[in-house]
């Protein structure tokens, strides 16, 4: 599908970027014409992937992590989130509810979270190699938008 | 995002306030221990109406301090989610194991 709009966007895997991958996200949805509830899901599920990045895939470095997002024809929202790290031995496992190798501060719930949010959810990993996350959200046209 | 509380003939109220992520959790979950050691609480809202972000990271939140209550024997629940957050504890299921209550109407 060819993409009518996207950005690229490269950073370090530092927890301070997740404010800013998730406003950046909701910025360029904005073309889209969100309502509020749209783009809080879209900012709860970029915040959720590049989090992911930040804590599992580089635990105890510093790496890149890279977000692309498109626009697809039909409204469609595309946000790639991909990262070079760890990888993801069993991506079925891991994307069970509550299934989670974070301990206390990780509540297992992030694909899930991901899922629901959003129409689709596409994870593809290699270990030692790194994790590419795709999700799919349709913005549809309101009635009274120009 | 920032912690505030009071405490009030055994109830201790938590108001998170700003965006709750990852890069907030520690110091949230920091504070909380904090707070839930020096009052030893019966009971424990968690006020979530000035919250205006969360992701999976305020379900850890919430859940760790639904297991540090039932130590304490005590009860605990979120109070007034705003819209996002609703959507995420609505999403995660947490709401099956610490109630909501929206008092504020
Ligand atoms: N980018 C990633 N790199 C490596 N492992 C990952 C990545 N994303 C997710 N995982 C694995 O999948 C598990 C589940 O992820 P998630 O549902 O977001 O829950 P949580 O982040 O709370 O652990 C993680 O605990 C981790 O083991
Ligand atoms: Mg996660």
């Amino acid at each position: 599908m060819k993409a009518e709009n996207y950005i690229k966007l490269d950073f370090p895997s530092r927890s301070s970027n997740e404010a800013f991958a998730r406003t950046a996200a909701a910025a360029f949805a904005a073309q889209l014409d969100p309502t509020l509830e749209e783009l809080g899901d879209i900012k709860t599920a970029v915040s959720e992937a590049v989090t992911n990045c930040i804590v599992h895939a580089y635990p105890d470095a510093i790496g890149r992590v890279h977000m692309r997002l498109r626009i697809l024809p039909g409204g469609m929202l595309e946000i790639l989130v991909r990262d070079w790290g760890k990888g993801i031995e069993d991506v079925e496992k891991a994307m069970e509810p509550l299934y989670t190798t974070g301990g206390e501060e990780r509540s297992g719930m992030g694909f899930t979270i991901m899922a629901s949010f959003m129409d689709k959810l596409k994870v593809r990993s290699r270990p030692g190699r790194g994790t590419a996350v795709v999700l799919r959200r349709t913005i549809h046209p309101r009635p009274g938008r120009v | 995002m920032n912690i505030s509380a009071s405490f009030q003939a055994g109830r201790l109220t938590v108001c998170l306030s700003g965006e709750l992520d990852h890069h907030e959790a520690r110091r949230a979950l920091c504070e909380l221990d904090e707070l839930l050691d020096e009052y030893l609480p019966r009971d424990c809202a968690l006020d979530l109406s000035g919250l205006s972000f969360m992701d999976s990271s305020g379900v850890a939140l919430i859940v760790r301090l639904q297991r540090r209550m039932r130590e304490l024997g005590g009860r605990v629940w979120v109070e007034n989610p705003a819209r996002q957050p609703r959507r995420v504890i609505d999403a995660s299921g947490v709401d099956r194991l610490v109630p909501v209550a929206m008092t504020k109407l």
